[in-house]
């Protein structure tokens, strides 16, 4: 069967082993999860979890009806029309040209945050799709560490 | 009111009419022992081992469909109560396990049996609690028994740890729980129905195929209306025996590896399931890619997850067994015509003719199966049968004429051994008045044979029916059949005396080798008000059959030898 990608988003209620019941039933039904976020909803006491998953039309069903089956789980909305972002931090060495750089940063919108005395950092954040091809470019400027987050997603 | 954590335990059981409750001391839960050693709102069962509290505390529940509860301390008193969690958990038991807890000064030092229970219980569990506060312990209590007596019931774990229990509170017993996050029942709607009735009233050979969630429901009399206004014919599955009644014109039978012919033949041509609580278990289907292929399917369940995860639904319905029957039957009424399916039923009644569920008798020799249909010529409806797991289950299932649901119980989801006698424990502790018999086998028996002292402690009298055949039975057939005969680690040969066994835990113990030893041992056993052990020995070398081998399609059963060829066409 055809895999499709599928971002998820949880809103679950903010208690410290609700994760572990999330990660535990996509571990458990050998479901994928690509990537994961977490982080409590202002003024509320629930949090979200944005979970971007693989796989094909049943097993996506199966996930999204698991995952309601999860007590403290308020809703899960399986995204079709959204905006998503991904972030990602990428340290380059000041031997390499800073200009340079930070032309290739402001044309996937984003920025140099930090500049050491041999390093620099630069920050993306864009769709997933723009941050693989973000990373790729900046490997010409060898990176020397390059940390990704997880997808976050609004529907529209 | 102000008591402490373990005085609030004991008062929410009382308050959820809690009778009887299973369990074991130890550390971490002795200050719930010690309120329950002070009141008298509910009895305490010692079992020997904590495995067997569950159990009892499970079969308590199939027989009479309230929460069972049973009580454990952490560590390794949690550790051996995870079986009992995941067999309940698997056959959607409606329990409330308690556990004690380290200290929460001690939690996650690795403190003297410290485990963490949340973690091992998530997966076997509807859900579980670890209480960090006095102040929510009433309210989790309270959801806990609610949370396992709703929708697809089932375990329900709340770890405490010490400190709570000794710790005073203000005992408030809420009367309402406030889960915004938990759907319990959906309501079944009446379009859904409305669909399934057309596609009932347009199909050609519907079946009926009844599954567990229909015991669960209490659906039993609403599904037999059905069946008698549509006059469709059903199959049951193991955990659905007694939904239909053993003698319905319109029950096929059991369906699945070990069912019989006519009902994996019916599953296999109908162009029209309509499952009831029956979660299309890979023991039912055979190999999923060529199971009823004709066939569109009605699926009622309470449970949306079960709807297409392994069969593609075409008439989903959700909700509640019983209601959804009920409507379907209102949808049905004075629109099926009784003599629509007669063709059908037909052309089923040759398939049971043709291979009926038989097998082979003896005189030389008892046969397992002749065991079991005695036991249900002189117990029939009266008797609560229990069971472990392996060959003796499968004779018992297709031999038992099961009349209403709860009679038979069993662990059909995880299939544990040990079973048993525990669960027998707890259904007569349910039902006192009712003969209670453990079908049971030479290997299962010895995995809670602890709890024979259990039983003579408290005089509850079951009877253990050992079909001794000195194999880990169900294993040696599959050897016989798929490994060449090589039988690896399961040949018991070496066992205890069985009798003796009976006699050294205070019961009384028969070692039974010719039928007329085994009417005087049951008619016995009964008259006695001691726990018993009927041992038997029975043909060593008998397989069950019908057999499905795993993954083969439904319709291709390794099948007994006599059949009636003359009886069926084709």
């Amino acid at each position: 069967m055809n895999e499709v990608r599928r971002v998820i988003s949880i809103v679950v209620e903010n208690e410290s082993s609700v994760l572990s019941r999330v990660a535990g039933l996509f571990a458990g039904r050998g479901y994928n999860i690509e990537t994961l976020t977490v982080a409590p909803i202002p003024n509320s006491k629930r949090s979200r979890i944005t979970i971007a998953t693989k796989g094909d039309e049943r097993t996506i069903a199966q996930i999204t009806k698991q995952l309601n089956k999860l007590i403290p789980v308020y809703e899960v909305v399986e995204h079709n029309e959204m905006v998503e972002k991904e972030m990602v931090l990428v340290k380059f060495p000041l031997s390499e040209p800073l200009a340079d750089i930070e032309v290739l940063c402001e044309a996937y919108n984003g920025t140099i945050v930090n500049v050491g005395v041999d390093m620099c950092i630069g920050m993306v954040a864009d769709e997933p799709c723009r941050i693989k091809h973000f990373i790729e470019a900046s490997a010409r400027f060898n990176p020397i560490e390059i940390v990704r987050g997880g997808v976050v997603a609004i529907e529209r | 009111m102000q008591m402490n954590g373990a005085q609030m335990v004991c008062e929410a059981l009382v308050a959820e009419g809690v009778k009887t409750v299973f369990g074991y001391p130890g550390g971490a839960i002795m200050n719930v022992y010690d309120a329950i050693y002070k009141q008298d709102g509910f009895e305490h069962i010692l079992n020997r081992h904590e495995q067997a509290s569950v159990h009892a505390a499970d079969g308590y529940a199939r027989a009479s469909g309230e929460v069972g509860v049973a009580m454990v301390t952490s560590g390794p008193g949690f550790t051996n109560a995870v079986t009992g969690l995941a067999t309940a958990y698997m056959d959607s038991i409606p329990l409330v396990v308690i556990s004690g807890q380290v200290p929460q000064i001690l939690l996650g030092t690795d403190g003297f049996q410290e485990i963490d229970a949340i973690g091992i219980s998530r997966p076997c569990t509807k859900h579980n609690y670890l209480v960090r506060d006095i102040a929510e312990l009433p309210r989790i209590l309270k959801e806990a028994f609610h949370i396992a007596r709703t929708g697809r019931p089932g375990p329900v774990l709340v770890d405490i740890p010490k400190d709570i229990t000794a710790e005073m509170g203000e005992f408030v017993y809420p009367e309402s729980v406030d889960l915004p996050s938990y759907m319990t029942i959906p309501k079944v709607e009446s379009s859904a129905i409305e669909l399934a009735v057309e596609a009932i009233l347009k199909a050609k050979k519907p079946l009926i195929y009844i599954g567990g969630g229909a015991v669960l429901s209490n659906a039993s009399e609403a599904i037999r209306a059905f069946a008698e206004l549509s006059q469709i014919p059903a199959v049951e599955t193991l955990m659905a025996l007694g939904v239909m009644g053993a003698e319905n014109p319109l029950r096929l039978g059991m369906l699945g590896m070990h069912g019989n012919y006519a009902s994996n033949m019916a599953m296999s041509e109908t162009d029209l399931i309509i499952s009831l609580g029956a979660r299309f278990d890979d023991r039912v289907t055979g190999k999923l890619s060529e199971f009823a292929q004709y066939a569109k399917v009605i699926h009622v369940d309470i449970d949306p997850a079960n709807i297409s995860k392994l069969v593609a639904v075409d008439y989903p319905i959700v909700g509640d067994v019983k209601e959804a029957v009920e409507m379907l039957v209102s949808g049905l009424k004075g629109k099926v015509q009784t003599k629509q399916y007669d063709d059908w039923r037909e052309i089923l009644a040759r398939y049971d003719a043709l291979y009926p569920q038989s097998f082979e008798d003896s005189d030389e020799i008892i046969k397992p199966q002749w065991v079991i249909e005695r036991l249900g010529e002189t117990l029939g409806e009266e008797a609560i049968v229990t069971s472990d797991v392996g060959q003796h289950q499968m004779w018992a299932a297709q031999h038992y004429p099961f009349d209403r649901p709860r009679q038979w119980i069993n662990s059909g989801g995880l299939g544990t051994m040990g079973f048993g006698l525990p669960a027998a424990l707890g259904a007569k502790k349910a039902f006192p008045n009712k003969t209670v018999i453990n079908v049971t086998g030479d290997g299962s028996i010895l995995m809670n044979v602890q709890e024979l002292v259990t039983a003579s402690e408290y005089k509850i009298p079951v009877i253990n029916v050992i079909l001794n055949n000195h194999f880990l039975g169900m294993v040696r057939q599959w050897q016989t059949f798929f490994y060449e005969e090589r039988y690896s680690e399961t040949d018991l040969t070496f066992q205890p005396n069985f009798k003796a066994l009976a006699e050294a835990c205070h019961g009384i113990g028969y070692d039974v080798t010719t039928k007329e030893e085994f009417d005087m041992a049951l008619k016995d056993a009964i008259e006695q008000d001691k726990v018993a052990f009927i041992n038997i020995q029975v043909a060593r070398f008998e397989n069950v059959l019908p057999m499905v081998p795993a993954n083969a399609a439904l319709n291709n059963m390794m099948l007994p030898k006599i059949a009636n060829p003359d009886k069926g066409e084709k």
